[in-house]
């Protein structure tokens, strides 16, 4: 299959995505982030149609914009004292999802932007993984900085602060870089599947990590294992690969779900 | 072991707090001397965690709070905190992980540092805790995680001490270790030290002054005095 330059680049981009989605993951469900993912990954449709309505030719500005400006409001919710975070946090994301939809189906033209809900990780070319590149060297800078305090923050925002940390800042910059990750990548990966991607490899090795090392190493491996297998049997099966590498990345869940539920904690 | 001073002190002065039109905490002063365990009673909703979050300065607040070390230079002032609790659900995360993200920039998720280990343990001993250091933290008894909360807090050595009610839901021996931990921390470390917390039969025994909150101080004094005031009977009882 790699005799093909689009496997060979689609290989390439997830050897170099699915690290990233493994390594973020781990934050994402330690801070019981999911919902915020999700959000995120459902405002990037009102992204594409902003940038359509503005006439703007890369869809993938527009959406990184509007996807920074939508990940800071959720962080602002998600700080009020209020009970109902995850209802107000799936409002917006319900409504981002329906303003988008209602934009791009105007004039029945929806069918062009339908495969940013799946993704087409086979039309990925050089120029956008060297983009990616870039990207990883950025997210692994930041978890060398701030992985420690980020991790320091979920446990209790006021012990964080009191040692000096500044929780806001790191959270917000946080939230940045997941709604780049996620903005960069939809294209391939699609908004109905990246949740699961930032999820599933981390709340897996969840099951079965043994301190934090082991949860990183654990979540990134997962999320690789997903992403080859996953593209190998898409392309022998004939199937769109972005499920794929979610049905293999549930199967590990299950898994090792179940050795947790044997050896216990 | 610090040599005791009893001169260095914490004046938190005329502090006010309103969330909106409510007010929370009207006119509170104190006056911490080191090598003191100062103990906040009150109701529910009497304002003691707002105060504790004042003293951080995480709720907005009038008033100042004043800090005097031994040399007068008008050093900045270095608090420990110890929370209510950590939100840790089924967390991976060991003993040693969790100290270290609040206590080194050394990066918990790729390396296991020999340094830090070895210092991270030798603080623990202090509280009778070493053991625990690669214990995962969701697997630590009540009194255990709370050894492992004062010995973050004391990651360095701060001059005042704030303890939110850290001890609900332990059992007897755990919570008259806990007790003794603090007073060596005073007696050993020369700590002042703030605890909020509804344990009135430790209070009276380890407590060197007591204050009763209700939005102001209505109260204060040596715990038997407090225990006793008539402030304290109506809304308590008689212990």
């Amino acid at each position: 299959m790699l005799e093909y330059e689009f496997m060979r680049n689609a290989l390439f981009a997830i050897l170099i995505m699915t690290p990233l989605f493994g390594l973020i993951g781990t934050v994402i469900v330690n801070n019981k982030m999911a919902f915020f993912s999700d959000a995120l990954g459902h405002s990037a449709l009102t992204g594409i149609a902003i940038g359509a309505l503005l006439g703007i030719v890369n869809p993938t500005i527009s959406m990184i914009i509007f996807g920074i400006v939508f990940a800071l409001l959720l962080n602002r919710i998600k700080d009020l004292k209020i009970t109902s975070r995850d209802t107000i946090i799936s409002v917006f994301s319900s409504t981002a999802l329906a303003l988008g939809l209602i934009i791009l189906s105007k004039n029945g033209n929806f069918s062009k932007f339908s495969n940013y809900l799946i993704g087409d990780i086979l039309s990925i070319v050089p120029a956008e993984i060297f983009a990616l590149l870039i990207i990883a060297v950025i997210v692994l800078a930041f978890w060398v900085l701030f992985s420690n305090k980020l991790y320091a923050i979920s446990l209790n925002a006021s012990l964080a602060k009191s040692k000096g940390i500044n929780a806001k800042l790191i959270e917000n910059l946080f939230v940045v870089l997941i709604a780049i990750i996620v903005m960069i990548s939809i294209r391939w990966v699609g908004i109905l599947i990246i949740n699961s991607m930032l999820i599933l490899p981390a709340a897996a090795s969840r099951n079965i990590a043994r301190n934090l090392r082991e949860y990183h190493v654990f979540s990134v491996i997962f999320a690789m294992f997903s992403g080859i297998l996953g593209l190998v049997i898409s392309y022998f099966g004939e199937v769109a690969t972005g499920p794929m590498i979610v049905i293999i990345a549930s199967l590990i869940f299950f898994v090792t779900y179940f050795i947790r539920s044997r050896i216990g904690d | 072991m610090v040599e005791k001073c009893g001169y260095c002190c914490t004046k938190i002065r005329n502090i006010n707090v309103s969330f909106g039109e409510k007010e929370v905490l009207k006119n509170v002063n104190i006056h911490i001397h080191c090598g003191k365990l100062t103990v906040i009673i009150g109701e529910n909703g009497a304002g003691k965690s707002t105060l504790i979050k004042a003293i951080l300065g995480e709720v907005k607040h009038t008033g100042k709070i004043l800090f005097k070390d031994r040399e007068e230079s008008g050093s900045k002032i270095k608090i420990g905190y110890v929370p209510q609790k950590l939100d840790m659900e089924n967390s991976p995360a060991t003993v040693f992980d969790v100290i270290s993200s609040y206590t080194s920039n050394s990066p918990i998720f790729a390396v296991k540092s020999k340094k830090k280990y070895n210092e991270i343990y030798e603080h623990l001993k202090d509280f009778g805790a070493e053991k625990l250091i690669d214990t995962k933290i969701n697997s630590l008894s009540g009194g255990q995680l709370q050894r492992v909360m004062l010995a973050i807090a004391t990651m360095p050595y701060p001059d005042l001490l704030l303890l939110d009610e850290p001890i609900s839901g332990i059992d007897r021996n755990g919570k008259e270790q806990f007790y003794q931990n603090i007073n060596e921390l005073k007696e050993n470390h020369d700590l002042a030290i703030i605890l909020v917390s509804h344990d009135f039969e430790y209070v009276k025994k380890y407590a060197d002054k007591v204050i009763l909150l209700d939005k102001t101080i209505i109260a204060k004094g040596k715990p038997e005095e407090v225990l006793k005031s008539k402030e304290f009977v109506e809304r308590f009882g008689e212990v």
